[in-house]
């Protein structure tokens, strides 16, 4: 290998090492921020010694056992002069040196769910927690963040500086949370991971579709989150949903990069792999026995589009009480927008046009071009074609995406023929 | 990207020997890390070349031949196969030489093979060349 390779290889290592890196040291330390420059520090003398002695056998062993060592010293070092350091540390089992090569092939599953409980913490905004994420269990660079954003370095780099500096001066406990938080806590991390893979399969401004990056690490982490919670239903819901709308990541563009359809797009082309990986995961969820979450309820409408090879195969019926179950526990317009086009499906386009137009009455969706969208389609399978355009054209001018607008625009243009 | 490390034969796995103890630990062990870490996708083990046949053609517009199994190149064949999912072809070699040894006894081979899949938007140049531009755009927004 070449001095590049070697050092290739380090980073990479690193990179697949550096949550648990991190979650161990900040058990240690109990500050996210110097656990992650000393994992940081580790790469460093990797680099420096990797080269001359070859990768060891257990390189995440070794990193983690220098790294560890490291973060001793600094207790060792602070202890001296800085009194609540010393009953940090106190507080904290600290590993003599011998202990540590025990220590590092130890479960760290624990840890891990720690840290994504900090990185998600309700103290942070929607923004930071993800950047956080993305950095800290994800290992993404700042610039890898910056790029799947559309942000710059510098606007990304000050907010996981920023978020880091809010956990600190908050106190915010490197902890699974209580009993009686857990849930809420919990539903914060899935709405996190949740929003990376939905920036990165429909990005709402610029002319991209699809930004596979980011859907790729909140696969990752959900499929690893999945391995550090089992016994969380909504933890196997939100990966079912995933794994199923991965699926179609393939076919949801054109050559061209122009959107296709779930109903326009070719089946043969969904990916099995994926889709078998999320009717497990949604078994997974449902045996569990606890009445099934949002994200679970989502996943099994996916699966039912999953499962059917065609358009008119699919259980329409099934969908729209489905829908129905979602509005139930996560009561949304666009959920009922949703439903109102799983019955126009089941039931014929009129009946969906009656709940459409109900529906736009609601001041909130009044901006959504969806709606308008939905009430373009119906309108023109009842052949009203002249209303359809109005509406294609509405809902084209309010959305940002520009690839969608295309869309728009061309089926506004397919009722004037 | 998609990596598929495949294991190759031996006469052992070709005569149907099971594997010690030892080893479908160490592989368990293995595989259950490839979960943790979110890479695995799949993976099987393959039954020996004897229950398997093989379909060749050989003229062009010919009709297919069938032969059944076992075939006799064991260096050639394959005897299992894990799916990974991972960022780049590096981890993917990292991972790969974190596979143990898969026959225990000094006679393995892993051959890691990249799947091919759609256009990689993120790696393509004509793509990251309007991403920049799109950044350009969304920073001087934001100045404005």
């Amino acid at each position: 290998m070449t001095v590049i390779d070697v050092n290739r290889a380090i980073e990479e290592i690193w990179r697949m090492e550096s949550a648990k890196l991190i979650a161990s040291l900040t058990h240690l330390l109990r500050d996210v921020g110097i656990a992650e420059d000393i994992a940081h520090d580790a790469l460093i003398i990797a680099l420096e010694k990797w080269p001359n002695i070859g990768i060891p056998d257990n390189p995440g062993a070794w990193l983690m056992t220098v790294a560890k060592r490291r973060a001793i010293d600094l207790i060792r070092r602070t202890k001296k002069r800085d009194q609540k350091y010393t009953e940090l540390a106190r507080g904290t089992d600290l590993y003599t040196e011998e202990d540590v090569d025990l220590v590092v092939n130890e479960e760290i599953g624990d840890e891990l769910l720690r840290l994504i409980f900090m990185t998600c913490h309700p103290v942070l905004s929607q923004d930071a927690r993800v950047a956080l994420t993305l950095r800290l269990l994800c290992g993404l660079t700042t610039d890898e963040i910056a790029r799947s954003f559309l942000l710059s370095e510098s606007t990304v780099a000050q907010r996981i500086v920023r978020a880091k500096r809010t956990l600190r001066s908050e106190n915010v406990p490197f902890e699974v949370p209580a009993k009686e938080d857990r849930k809420e806590r919990l539903s914060t991390v899935l709405e996190v991971i949740y929003l990376m893979f939905n920036e990165g399969y429909a990005a709402t401004s610029g002319d991209h579709w699809v930004r596979p990056l980011l859907c790729q690490e909140a696969l990752r982490l959900g499929r690893v989150l999945a391995e550090i919670a089992q016994s969380e239903s909504e933890v196997h819901g939100l990966v079912a949903l995933m794994e199923i709308q991965s699926s179609r990541l393939k076919t949801r563009v054109n050559a061209k990069g122009e959107p296709i359809l779930l109903m326009d797009q070719n089946r043969a082309q969904w990916d099995r792999l994926l889709i078998r990986r999320g009717l497990a995961a949604l078994e997974r969820s449902e045996r569990i026995g606890v009445p099934l979450g949002q994200y679970a309820i989502q996943a099994k409408i996916s699966a039912c589009h999953a499962e059917a090879h065609s358009v008119e195969e699919t259980n329409w019926v099934k969908i729209a009480a489905l829908y129905e179950a979602l509005y139930r526990i996560s009561p949304s317009p666009i959920v009922e927008l949703n439903h109102a086009v799983a019955i126009s499906m089941a039931f014929g386009p009129s009946l969906g046009l009656q709940l459409v137009d109900e529906l736009s009455r609601e001041s909130s969706l009044q901006e959504y071009h969806l709606l308008y969208s939905v009430r373009g389609d119906l309108l023109f399978k009842l052949g009203r074609f002249e209303d359809a355009r109005i509406e294609f054209k509405r809902a084209a001018s309010m959305t940002k995406n520009e690839k969608e607008k295309s869309l728009l625009m061309n089926r506004a243009k397919e009722c004037e023929s | 990207m998609r990596f598929m490390m495949i294991v190759k034969a031996t006469a052992d796995s070709e005569e149907g020997v099971m594997p010690s103890q030892e080893l479908i630990d160490a592989m368990q062990k293995y595989n259950e890390k490839l979960v943790k870490a979110g890479v695995l996708l799949a993976a099987d083990g393959l039954q020996p070349s004897s229950s398997g046949i093989r379909i060749s053609y050989t003229e062009r517009g010919g009709r297919a031949k069938v032969v059944d199994g076992p075939f006799t190149e064991v260096k050639e064949l394959i005897a299992g196969y894990t799916l990974i999912e991972v960022k780049s072809r590096e981890e993917a070699i990292q991972w790969a030489l974190r596979m143990p040894d898969p026959h225990g006894y000094g006679d393995g081979e892993i051959e890691l093979r990249q799947v091919f899949e759609a256009e990689e938007i993120m790696g393509n140049p004509i793509h990251l060349m309007k991403e920049r531009e799109l950044r350009k755009k969304a920073e001087e927004q934001q100045k404005a």
